[in-house]
């Protein structure tokens, strides 16, 4: 890997909740441990989702959401990444997401969910170790 | 993917390609530059725009509208916002794609975010290739939207056709103008953020400024107002900038910069490949160590050395 | 207040021989302790801290100007602060039911929470309502849904909050149609509509429009009301989210302060007497961890918005300068992790709010880290609000602190603090500017980084979470609503198109088109629309159409 390979990651808020607060702290720590972040913004719908990731060519798209939408709009993401062809771009998700839904959620290739009270080195850990490079 | 893959895909506008072609650039993996070399020949069709200027002057939502303005005349468009990379941790968050929204969905939209990198400039290597994939891909209209501080603002004019500087009213930064040679690099004075009180101001002030510039110049910067947000003075800026583009077409302009343009690349493109290939050399070689040691310690002097090193290089190099 | 002859020796005395001794065998726990706000906090405080405290002045009484103490005379003697749990989810139906089960359950008053296709402005067949009809709170897309969501609620009798912001004009409008059909006179109406856009910009994102119509929906509201509906609170100044979304408690009272400010300034720009509107604002604050801090909050933002309604805006009246507000235990604070803490958790954050006197409380269910709460978590919530207010006696008697040597400290500390915010957001033009700039969003993203990264390094404690922690098999019943509710709701919707009146609702639209594009005051012209079952994403999409879209740029 030369020096100047960074992972990119997109952080994307889908569906209409507005609570930015975890985006937003992950984004920077994500920054902070060396990688470079495309934060979406609120209100993205999946395909908005999906276009950002591929254009900006990105290693990681993390989804934030908190109102309980998870199991429609995650789902869908993942559908349209497939659509795509593309298997390689590593998905995770935070925010308000019930342990039950999580199976379901890594079925469709979600590869982890990270609750509340996750410890940011965690996640910046896991998206290291498993991003395909 | 091959890099016959690669070109094809670019060529036959699937955009994935273009993205990958972008990433592999950014990674410095060999097969860009072969790719590259492969699509040299389809550039040089797009007129480049750069948008530069202080943080906080909106250049974003006026690209973002600009944007939207060119659709409407049916140019597609490609867009590279160029954000700095924490010289500490390497990352950056690149917070200008956030605030083109309305284009996420438009086909003939292309927006890629790049962080510096650690290139002192502002502007890398990376950027320019950046952009001539999006050339090859075929769009017609490309911004390169800066950081605006440092030395960057003066970078974008080796990348762009016509490069507009934006203000805002009550910036209050005199020194900013001056400094870095921003006023000599712009073609077109944006006063953004019209609503805002000091708008005579702003603009008495570039204006002195030019007109304290002594070269000879046919093309004297207009300064221009807008309000990003309400779209005032986004078509007689749009028309401007064709104005601009005519300007250097009919005046011969564009041949010799894309004379000069040419030149400084060859040159550069062979100063990366010399220092790469003089790297290569010496890595890891003990005598280069011991050498620099002795040249700390004064026992030699670093001008023979280079002199001696060179020599030697280009000796091994011709057999 | 305090000897300060004798007293400052008398301290040097036990700081260097008491304290030198004990420090020696017992080194203190922490080098240098602070609030969460990071204001300092000394060992001991004594008279010489409150030695410039002047009671008449700085603390007053209750009842009085500058209401350090508290708006109400009587304080909790006269009545308890109201009960009242922020509910709703799913459909109009199910909401309804637990309207029921909470008043049964001693609940005093209602809070609506509207799910974010309603909160946003879309009906629930609008492509991107998809997956979130009914899921953080109740679905309403027209007046049909309001009607059954206060089925056999007397509006007389039961005042009721609506957290809702961009669109409460149209929630309002439902509430008094429901009224009139119960013959409820608006005039006899209690409650609240939160009506708060700004801190939607910075913190909360169910924004719609951009600022200027915003600003003139809140200012219709706030003139409709202040004519038709007395006893109706127009809006809700909220620093809970700002808090939420990271603030320290300085920053949530100067951002609150300073976006209350910005709504004096809008109503009185658009002709209306400060006297006149000003007595019908009320605020809305989190209660946190910090215990005493928490406290001290709420009097200084008591005392610095009373002093600012006088001194900047000169409000004659004394009801105009009383800050009335609603407090929220902080969600933020919930941990997934072993929830039955979050009882414990609850119970001293309410406590913080009755000792500091608030007007009305929600107490945040233990599940609701991971989901809405259930019958029996939210029971426990009332619960503990129930036994503060009749077992542990701290209502008997009127802010009750008030004069320990550090609560006034902190108190002043807290005040003064947030003016230096609020003069330097004066400076950038107000609020509204301050948010244009970005600046309130940095100071709160800055703060919610800093704190994660005090819990990550351990600095911070947070029980279960990076201390105490247990290998969890949590396995308890949470809530879960129904998918099945968003098909039944679109369903409802689309039959209502069929059944009502389209040709009165087309006509009710194009009214309210040209209202909006002119300068009419539109409430009258929603409520008509409402009263023939326009839908709210119909209102909202004429609204839209005029004003545009907020789009938000910040990182």
């Amino acid at each position: 890997m030369s020096s100047s390979k960074k992972i990119r990651v997109l952080v994307a808020k889908p569906g209409l909740d507005g609570h930015d607060r975890g985006a937003k702290i992950v984004a920077r720590a994500l920054r902070d441990a060396g990688m470079e972040v495309i934060y979406t913004g609120l209100r993205q719908t999946p395909e908005m989702v999906v276009r950002a990731a591929l254009d900006e060519g990105v290693h990681c798209i993390g989804l934030s959401i908190l109102s309980g939408a998870h199991n429609a709009l995650f789902p869908k993401i993942m559908e349209l990444l497939k659509a795509e062809g593309v298997d390689d771009i590593l998905v995770v998700g935070g925010g308000i997401i019930p342990e039950d839904d999580i199976p379901a959620l890594k079925k469709v290739g979600i590869g982890e969910i990270f609750g509340p009270g996750t410890p940011l080195d965690e996640i910046v850990e896991y998206i290291q170790n498993n991003v395909k490079f | 993917m091959s890099v016959a893959d690669l070109v094809e895909g670019v060529l036959s506008h699937n955009r994935r390609y273009l993205a990958r072609l972008i990433s592999m650039i950014e990674d410095e993996d060999g097969r860009a530059l072969e790719a590259l070399s492969l699509l040299y020949k389809h550039t040089g069709k797009a007129h480049i725009i750069g948008v530069t200027g202080p943080p906080g002057s909106g250049k974003s939502s006026l690209v973002t509208k600009l944007t939207a303005e060119f659709r409407k005349r049916s140019k597609t468009i490609g867009i590279i916002c160029v954000d700095p990379s924490s010289p500490f941790t390497g990352g950056a968050l690149l917070g200008d794609r956030i605030r083109m929204q309305e284009h996420s969905l438009d086909d003939e939209v292309y927006v890629r975010s790049m962080g510096t990198r650690g290139h002192l400039g502002g502007l890398s290597r990376a950027t320019s290739d950046a952009v001539r994939a999006i050339d090859a891909f075929g769009k017609d209209v490309i911004f390169v939207e800066t950081v605006g501080t440092g030395q960057s603002e003066v970078e974008v004019i080796d990348i762009a056709h016509t490069v507009i500087v934006t203000d805002v009213p009550g910036s209050g930064d005199d020194i900013q103008a001056i400094k870095a040679g921003i006023m000599e690099i712009a073609d077109i004075f944006v006063v953004n953020k019209s609503d805002l009180p000091g708008i005579e101001k702003k603009v008495a002030e570039i204006n002195a400024m030019l007109d304290i510039d002594s070269r000879e110049r046919v093309w004297r910067p207009p300064v221009l107002l807008t309000n990003s947000r309400s779209g005032e003075g986004i078509p007689e800026l749009l028309d401007t900038i064709l104005a601009h583009y005519e300007y250097l077409k009919e005046s011969g302009d564009l041949q010799k910069k894309g004379l000069q343009r040419s030149r400084e690349e060859l040159q550069d493109l062979m100063k990366y490949k010399l220092t790469q290939e003089l790297s290569l050399k010496l890595r890891d070689k003990p005598e280069y160590e011991e050498a620099i040691r002795q040249i700390a310690k004064r026992e030699i002097d670093p001008y023979t050395v280079a002199e001696q090193l060179i020599a030697e290089f280009l000796f091994s190099m011709s057999r | 207040m305090g000897d300060n002859k004798i007293l400052p020796a008398a301290v040097k005395r036990w700081d260097e021989n008491t304290v030198a001794k004990t420090i020696n065998r017992f080194p203190e726990r922490k080098e240098i302790f602070h609030t969460i706000s990071g204001v300092p906090i000394n060992r001991l405080y004594t008279p010489l801290d409150s030695k410039n405290l002047d009671y008449e002045k700085d603390l007053g009484f209750p009842g009085e100007y500058p209401f350090t103490r508290g708006v109400q005379a009587t304080g909790y003697r006269g009545r308890l602060w109201t009960m009242r749990q922020y509910s709703g989810f799913a459909t109009a139906k199910e909401s309804n039911k637990r309207f029921h089960f909470l008043l049964n359950q001693g609940q005093t008053g209602l809070s609506v929470a509207f799910d974010l296709p309603t909160q946003i402005g879309y009906d629930s067949d609008h492509p991107l309502a998809l997956g979130e009809v009914g899921k953080v709170g109740v679905a309403i897309d027209s007046l049909a849904d309001m009607e059954v969501l206060f089925d056999k609620i007397p509006l007389d009798k039961v005042s009721t909050s609506m957290t809702i912001n961009a669109d409460a004009a149209v929630l309002l409008a439902m509430y008094i149609a429901v009224a009139e059909k119960q013959g409820v006179p608006m005039d006899k109406l209690r409650g609240t509509i939160q009506n708060d856009i700004l801190k939607e910009y910075v913190a909360r994102g169910t924004y719609i429009f951009p600022p200027t119509p915003s600003m003139r929906l809140i200012t219709d509201t706030f003139k409709f009301c202040s004519e038709k509906m007395p006893l109706w609170n127009t809006i809700s100044i909220s620093g809970y989210h700002i808090r939420e979304a990271g603030s320290t408690a300085i920053q949530e009272v100067a951002f609150t302060l300073a976006d209350g400010i910005a709504y004096v300034q809008a109503a009185i720009d658009a002709g209306l007497d400060v006297d006149d509107f000003a007595s019908r604002l009320s605020f809305f604050f989190g209660s946190h961890s910090d215990f005493l801090e928490e406290i001290c909050k709420f009097r200084a933002a008591r005392r610095l918005w009373a002093r600012i309604m006088r001194e900047r805006f000169n409000a004659k009246d004394d009801s105009s300068c009383k800050m009335r507000f609603h407090t929220q235990t902080a969600g933020c604070t919930l941990t997934a992790q072993q929830p039955d803490n979050n009882v414990v958790r609850v119970t001293l954050q309410a406590l913080q709010a009755v000792l500091g006197g608030t007007q009305s409380l929600h107490t945040n269910s233990r599940d609701e880290a991971l989901s809405l709460p259930t019958e029996e978590s939210v029971q426990i919530a009332l619960r503990t609000q129930q036994i503060i207010g009749y077992e542990s006696g701290v209502s008997d008697t009127v802010d009750p602190l008030a004069g320990s040597y550090y609560i006034e400290t902190l108190t002043t500390e807290i005040e003064d603090k947030a003016m230096e915010y609020i003069k330097k957001i004066d400076e950038m033009g107000g609020a509204p500017a301050a948010i244009e700039k970005g600046f309130i969003q940095r100071e709160i993203n800055d703060a919610a980084y800093a704190f994660q990264k005090s819990v990550d390094a351990d600095e911070r404690v947070v029980v279960g979470v990076n201390k105490f922690q247990v290998n969890e098999e949590q396995q308890f019943e949470y809530l879960r609503v129904n998918p099945e509710s968003e098909r039944e709701q679109i369903k409802r919707l689309s039959d209502l198109r069929k059944t009502r009146d389209n040709e009165k609702v087309n006509i009710a639209l194009q009214t309210l088109r040209a209202g909006a594009e002119g300068d009419t005051n539109l409430v009258p012209l929603i409520l008509e629309a409402v009263k023939v079952y326009a839908t709210l994403g119909e209102i909202c999409g004429v609204l839209r159409e005029i004003f545009g879209e907020y789009k938000a740029a910040d990182l």
